[in-house]
C-alpha cells in the first residue's frame, strides 16, 4: 500500500497535469458545512461522512468529496467558462470491512463548466484522465443518464408518473416497483382502494403534515387510478435501455434498434460525444458502454458518466467522473451552467503504479 | 484462572428470563451478594462466570472482546456494532424480549399504509416545506440502511432517545422508527404502522465474541455448549 507521501505526491503529480490541462487550482476547506451535503445526498452522508459540531457554525462534515464545494465556489464567483483541478484528503466513514475501505485518502480532481459544447468538455475529461491512467492496465465504463432520463420523459402517460419515475431513477429498485404499480402488474394494495372509496381515519390531526397536502396527494391518486395503465411494451423497452451493455462504438446502433422514439436527440448526443472521443485518440471499441452506468452509486450525475478500474474487483474504481448540470442549477439559486469532472484516486493510482 | 465470561442483563425481566433459559439447560446464574450488587455466579458449567451488565452495554463489550458470551437484544447488536457478523456470532435466539422494530405514522394520514405511500408524501414534504420528511430513532444504522435499500427518499433522522412516539404532536418529526410490542402506545399517540416496514424482529439473543481471547477457553467452550444444546461456534 502507498504510503501517506506516495499518495500525496501523485496527487500533486496529478494537479500539475490538470493545470498544465488549464485548469486553475480550487483549493476547498477541509470543514465543510453540513447543511448543504445533508441537503444534496441527503442521510446517506451521514453514514458515510464524519460530522463534528462548531459551536458558532453548527453542524460540520470533514470533507467527503470535493464536488460540492467546488460547484458552490463557482457558482458564488467563477468565471464562464472555468476549468478547476483541486487535490487533497477526503473523508469517509467505514462500516463494513475490507482492504479497500480507506477511512481518508487522496483524491485529485478535474471539472469544467463551459457552455459551449458539453460533449467535446465531456471528452476532453474523458481523454485527459485516460492520458493520465495509460500506463496502468484499466478498463474504463462510459454511461448516459440522459438516456433513461429522455426514455422516462418520453413515456405517453401522466406527468406525475414520469415525474415519479424520473426522481428514482437513482434508486432501481423503487423504479421497478413504480414501473411495476403504473404498468398494473401488481395489484392495487386493499388500503389504497379503500382510500379511493373514501375511507378516511377519524383519529385526531397530529403533526406538521397539513390536512390540504393529505387532500392534494389524494387527488393525485385519483387521477392516477383513472389513467390508462402504461403499457407492458413501454415497461419492457425501458427495462431492454437499462440492461444494455455492449462495446461504445456499437451503442449509437443498438439504441436505435431499440426503437424508443423519444431517445432520437439523446443518441445524436451520445454520438457527437463518441466521435469527440475518437477525435482525441480513444478506442471506442474497447470501451464498454453501459446504459446503466452509475445509476446506483452515482447521483447526482444526470448525463455522461464514466469510471476507471483495476482488474481487482475488490479495489473501488481508479477514477469515476460525469456530467452533472442539474447540480449547478440546484446551487446555483437561478442560474446554471453545464459542468462535468471526475476525480482520480491517488494513492490507489500509486499502489497499481508500483505493482508495474 | 481466567474463565469464559458471561454477560447478562443486570436487571428486570430481561434478567431473570435470562436466569430462567439457562436455569432449563441445567446452567444456575445467579446474583450473588445484596439485590444491589452487581456480582454474580454460575453453577453448572466449569470455568464460567458471569459478568452483570446493563442490557445497552453487552453489545459494545462483545466488540472489545473484554467478555466472551452475552446475552442482549438483537436489535441492539445489530444497530450498535458495524458489519455485526464479523465482530460477533449469534449462538442462539432465546425466545423472549420479542419487539419489532417498525415504521409509525399519524393515524390521520389515510393516503399512507406502505413504503410507496410515505415516499410520495416525502417527496411531497420537502417540496412543500422545504426539508426533508423527519424520521424519529434511537435505531439510526437500521433504519438508514432499510430505507437505502428499499429506495426511499426525501426522509432524514432526527435522534430521539426517548419518548419518541411524543415527538410527531410535538413537530420535531413527521414519522417514527421505534420497537413496539404490543402497539399499544403507537395507538395511544394516534400513530400506526407501516404495512411494509418490518426493519427487525428483534428477541433476545446470546452471542459469542469473535476478538474475545478464546484461548486456554476451547474444552469449557465446548462443554457449555453441549450443556446448552449449542453447536459449538466457529470464532
Amino acid at each position: 500500500m502507498a504510503d501517506k507521501a506516495q499518495s500525496r505526491a501523485m496527487a500533486a503529480r496529478l494537479l500539475q497535469a490538470f493545470l498544465a490541462a488549464g485548469a486553475q487550482e480550487i483549493t476547498p476547506d477541509l470543514l465543510q458545512p453540513a447543511e448543504a451535503l445533508l441537503d444534496l445526498y441527503g442521510e446517506d452522508i451521514r453514514a458515510r461522512a464524519y460530522v463534528t459540531a462548531d459551536p458558532l457554525r453548527g453542524e460540520m462534515m470533514l470533507r467527503p468529496d470535493f464536488t460540492l464545494p467546488v460547484v458552490q465556489e463557482h457558482m458564488a464567483n467563477g468565471a464562464d467558462p472555468a476549468r478547476y483541478a483541486y487535490a487533497g484528503e477526503v473523508f469517509r466513514r467505514q462500516d463494513h470491512r475490507g482492504p479497500a475501505r480507506s477511512n481518508e485518502y487522496f483524491q485529485a480532481g478535474f471539472e469544467i463548466f463551459d457552455r459551449a459544447d458539453p460533449e467535446a468538455a465531456d471528452a476532453e475529461v474523458f481523454a485527459l484522465f485516460a492520458s493520465l491512467l495509460a500506463n496502468v492496465n484499466l478498463s474504463a465504463t462510459i454511461g448516459d443518464m440522459g438516456l433513461l432520463r429522455a426514455a422516462v420523459d418520453g413515456l405517453e402517460t401522466l406527468p406525475a408518473r414520469k415525474a415519479a419515475l424520473a426522481r428514482h431513477i437513482w434508486r432501481p429498485k423503487r423504479f421497478q416497483h413504480l414501473l411495476a404499480r403504473y404498468s398494473g402488474q401488481i395489484a392495487v394494495p386493499k388500503a389504497r382502494v379503500d382510500l379511493l372509496n373514501g375511507a378516511r381515519s377519524d383519529a385526531p390531526w397530529i403533526g406538521l403534515r397539513q390536512p390540504e397536502e393529505m387532500a392534494a396527494r389524494i387527488a393525485a391518486l385519483q387521477a392516477d387510478a383513472a389513467a390508462a395503465p402504461l403499457p407492458i411494451t413501454s415497461v419492457t423497452a425501458l427495462n431492454a435501455l437499462a440492461a444494455l451493455r455492449c462495446p461504445a462504438s456499437d451503442a449509437p446502433a443498438q439504441l436505435r434498434a431499440l426503437n424508443i422514439a423519444p431517445l432520437t436527440p439523446a443518441i445524436t448526443r451520445l454520438e457527437h460525444r463518441l466521435e469527440a472521443l475518437a477525435r482525441r485518440g480513444i478506442d471506442l471499441t474497447a470501451l464498454q458502454f453501459d446504459a446503466s452506468h452509475g445509476r446506483s452509486t452515482m447521483e447526482y450525475y444526470d448525463g455522461f458518466v464514466f469510471t476507471f478500474t483495476a482488474a481487482d474487483p475488490a479495489l473501488p474504481p481508479v477514477a469515476t467522473g460525469g456530467r452533472y448540470d442539474a447540480l449547478t442549477r440546484h446551487l446555483g439559486q437561478g442560474r446554471e451552467i453545464p459542468a462535468v469532472g471526475g476525480v482520480i484516486r491517488a494513492g490507489l493510482l500509486a499502489d497499481l503504479e508500483a505493482q508495474l | 484462572m481466567s474463565t469464559i465470561k458471561l454477560g447478562v442483563p443486570s436487571k428486570g425481566r430481561l434478567m431473570e428470563k435470562t436466569f430462567e433459559w439457562f436455569g432449563a439447560r441445567g446452567v444456575t446464574l445467579r446474583r450473588s451478594g445484596s439485590e444491589r450488587e452487581y456480582a454474580g455466579a454460575v453453577e453448572g458449567a466449569e470455568g464460567v462466570s458471569l459478568v452483570l451488565l446493563s442490557a445497552g452495554e453487552i453489545p459494545r463489550e462483545l466488540a472489545a472482546g473484554r467478555i466472551h458470551l452475552g446475552v442482549t437484544g438483537s436489535d441492539l447488536v445489530q444497530e450498535k456494532l458495524a458489519d455485526w457478523e464479523s465482530q460477533v456470532a449469534s449462538l442462539a435466539p432465546m425466545g423472549f424480549g420479542h419487539a419489532d422494530l417498525i415504521i409509525a405514522v399519524p393515524d390521520c394520514w389515510a393516503d399512507v399504509d406502505c413504503l410507496e405511500d410515505l415516499d410520495a408524501a416525502a417527496h411531497q414534504f420537502r417540496a412543500a416545506h422545504g426539508f426533508r420528511l423527519r424520521i424519529a430513532t434511537k435505531y439510526h444504522r437500521l433504519v438508514r440502511e432499510f430505507l437505502t435499500q428499499q429506495g426511499v427518499a426525501d426522509w432524514q433522522l432526527v435522534d430521539s432517545q426517548g419518548a419518541t412516539e411524543g415527538t410527531i404532536a410535538n413537530l420535531t418529526a413527521e414519522a417514527i422508527a421505534d420497537i413496539t410490542s404490543s402497539g399499544e402506545t403507537l395507538r395511544a399517540n394516534h400513530l400506526k404502522i407501516l404495512s411494509d416496514a418490518l426493519i427487525h424482529q428483534s428477541q433476545a439473543t446470546l452471542f459469542a465474541a469473535r476478538a474475545a481471547d478464546w484461548s486456554g477457553h476451547e474444552t469449557h467452550l465446548a462443554a457449555l455448549a453441549q450443556q446448552l444444546g449449542l453447536d459449538a461456534p466457529a470464532l
